[in-house]
């Protein structure tokens, strides 16, 4: 409550009922939130922007068959006709906001007949289940990781962990899937005269997952322990964790309440840019794996020039990461009573 | 005659850091009894606080008690297993710390961080001790104390904060109340407040208090009896009024000459001591104070004196101005040749003579 006392002049700004709304942090809070989302719309005008103006700009058109037959004059005209293409650029750019206000991302260029909606409905369930499961890896085990080198700092523990840490986080998630896909595909592979060690490509519920899910958690499992190591190591050296200490307190309760109630402040307000890396990563883990999910579709959409696709699977991407970063805020605010709602 | 509550004896507490051993505390015997008020004084980094973190085992790495013994009820404090420790420590041992802005956990309320004191020795149920968290605050003169256990300490000010760790400290009822500095990071006022709460507190629940402090004004308020300290020893003990009429260590002049005094004109000026005090690692031979020292002679250079009693109840290490000593110690001190210069000096210094 206090929080907010030192802020009369905005509540000043509103009607009456809103500022006894904003006088309480929950109502604060709530108006917060409304404002987070409320500035996704610009956001999303400016992505959908950059990625209108960058394709268009980008040579080549949707109707090129790369190494086939090309499509004749006529044809391409009357698909230019069929899609719009034969406005100007600013009317189309007009034209999709305009449906995108509507929740219509239009017709794909690669499939008759299939809206591009539908086809990020089929594919979401693979990136979802991958990207879930790393998340789900990534927190325990990066945090666990951070946690046990802070505690054990400069012993055999401490410089395993972070020797593993720099080297994961210096290979980039292409060359760990590739890696992986040599040493526990093709290596095992000759090595058993004939059996794969683990699934090399595709997607099912069973051991597909590993290596996708290894690929895409590997390096911010090596970012997170990192971090976490560090503002541990900073938490632990803090007068107040000395003040636990001269408590009397047991060395568990030192740790979680003291320690790491502090130390893992920061590491939760890199929820958010970790979540747009598994977003990110998708793009490449899938096409690694060959798996059907939005980064694969993104990665064609891309190759084929299919405009619709493209944007679409944009715009979902940086839904997805606003979106991500909006409940890491609001997780912040509950979690430091310092933060102000400002 | 009180009986004594902790004695320390012959402490030393080492940093093995490496640019070599840091001697933070060096050979440091000190008593105190129940109910006393004890002022240890003395410029930063001379080792009181080590002194006072060892009390509690809680000396942070590279640094460790090398040997020596710390008697608390008979039971040393050096040999105590982890859970006796703990138990030890916030129990029958509280400590309250220099800055309050940083010693109170940022993300934990008041409250909790209060009522866990007592938890954590199993003396209250969480109930009793939610109870007592907000007659704690009530006792150290927090306003408002029933809501404002439920605050966090960025919603207090500096002297609430302090006013909270008091709390916390006393939330087991210890024998002994170390405070580290309790009023350096507030301002003057809420020092006074301070003061007068701690006061208060020492008389009226019969806690013994240790006081960490560089600030004579606070020992003469405050405390029986003082023990100076200089390069990790003690140089000069006794009771708080022969301490401050008629210091017998130049380090101890050397520290009172250098307040400022309201209530007397002085013809002298305020003096600051020369230089600054010993590199602990690398400590000078003889009288660690001799650099610095205005009444220098050759044997300070040469020789580290003993403690030995300049006055009744009163202690002293220095070579120059024992006097009324005991026999064995004057026969030493007979064979101390005091240059012209420094017997000069010591003769302009008031209640040096007699």
């Amino acid at each position: 409550m206090a929080v907010t006392a030192g802020r009369p002049t905005r509540g000043a700004l509103l009607p009456s009922q809103l500022s006894a709304i904003t006088s309480t942090r929950t109502g604060s809070l709530a108006i917060f939130i409304v404002r987070r989302i409320l500035w996704m719309a610009p956001i999303l005008f400016f992505v959908i922007l950059i990625t209108f103006t960058l394709m268009h700009l980008a040579p080549g058109s949707p109707w090129d068959k790369a190494g086939g037959r090309q499509l004749s004059d006529t044809v391409i005209n009357n698909l230019n006709i069929r899609y719009g293409l034969n406005k100007p650029v600013t009317q189309q750019f007009v034209l999709y906001l305009w449906s995108v206000i509507h929740f219509d991302f239009g017709l794909s260029y690669q499939y008759q007949n299939k809206t591009v909606s539908g086809l990020l409905l089929e594919s979401w369930p693979y990136t979802a289940t991958i990207g879930v499961l790393a998340f789900l890896l990534i927190i325990p085990v990066g945090v666990g990781l951070g946690v046990l080198a802070a505690l054990r700092q400069n012993t055999r523990i401490d410089y395993i962990t972070m020797g593993f840490a720099t080297v994961a986080a210096s290979f980039p998630n292409f060359v760990i899937g590739a890696l992986m896909v040599v040493v526990f595909g093709v290596l095992s592979y000759r090595a058993t005269g004939g059996n794969f060690f683990l699934p090399t490509a595709g997607f099912a519920l069973d051991d597909h997952l590993i290596m996708p899910v290894l690929t895409l958690a590997l390096l911010p499992i090596a970012y997170t322990a990192r971090l976490t190591r560090a503002s541990t190591l900073e938490a632990i050296r803090q007068d107040f964790v000395r003040t636990a200490w001269a408590k009397g307190l047991p060395e568990r309760l030192v740790v979680t309440r003291h320690v790491l109630k502090n130390s893992l402040i920061p590491v939760v307000t890199t929820l958010g840019p970790t979540f747009a890396f598994l977003v990110t990563g998708s793009v490449i883990v899938e096409t690694v794996f060959s798996i059907p999910g939005i980064g694969r579709a993104f990665v064609v959409a891309i190759e084929s020039r299919d405009y619709p696709m493209i944007l679409g699977t944009t715009v979902l991407f940086s839904l997805v990461i606003a979106v991500a970063n909006l409940v890491v805020d609001v997780a912040y605010v509950f979690i430091d009573p310092r933060v102000r709602l400002t | 005659m009180a009986q004594t509550l902790l004695q320390v004896e012959d402490l030393h507490t080492q940093f093995f850091t490496r640019r070599g051993v840091v001697r933070a505390v060096d050979g440091v015997s000190l008593h105190i009894d129940a109910g006393e008020t004890l002022g240890v004084v003395g410029e930063s980094g001379c080792g009181k606080t080590m002194t006072a973190l060892s009390v509690l085992r809680l000396v942070p790495d590279p640094g460790r008690i090398t040997s020596g013994r710390i008697l608390f009820r008979g039971r040393d404090v050096t040999k105590m297993t982890d859970d006796e420790i703990r138990d030890f420590r916030g129990n029958d041992v509280a400590m309250i710390f220099q800055d309050p802005m940083t010693s109170l956990n940022p993300v934990t309320k008041i409250g909790s961080q209060i009522e866990e004191a007592m938890t954590a020795h199993k003396r209250f149920s969480p109930q009793e001790a939610g109870v007592r968290g907000i007659q704690l605050l009530k006792r150290v003169r927090v306003p408002a104390a029933e809501r404002r256990v439920s605050d966090y300490p960025h919603q207090f000010s500096g002297g609430m904060r302090q006013r909270a760790m008091i709390a916390m400290g006393l939330a087991n009822e210890p024998s002994l109340l170390i405070a580290d500095e309790p009023t350096t990071a507030l301002d003057v006022t809420v020092q006074a407040q301070i003061i007068d709460l701690l006061k208060q507190l020492n008389r009226e629940l019969g806690t013994a208090m240790m006081l960490i402090t560089h600030n004579m004004a606070l020992v003469a308020s405050l405390c029986e009896r003082v023990v100076v300290m200089y390069a990790g020893r003690v140089v000069e003990e006794g009771p708080v009024e022969r301490i401050f009429k008629s210091p017998q260590h130049p380090y101890t002049w050397s520290l009172l000459r250098s307040v400022p005094r309201v209530d007397e004109l002085r013809k002298d000026r305020l003096v600051s001591i020369k230089g600054l005090p010993p590199d602990l690692s690398n400590a000078p031979p003889g009288c660690k104070f001799h650099p610095r020292c205005p009444f220098v002679i050759d044997r300070c250079k040469r020789e580290e004196p003993e403690l030995a009693e300049v006055a009744p109840n009163q202690v002293a290490r220095c070579w120059v101005l024992m006097r009324n000593v005991p026999e064995e110690a004057a026969e030493v001190t007979k064979q101390v040749v005091i240059s012209e210069e420094a017997a000069k000096k010591l003769q302009e210094i008031p209640g040096a003579g007699s």
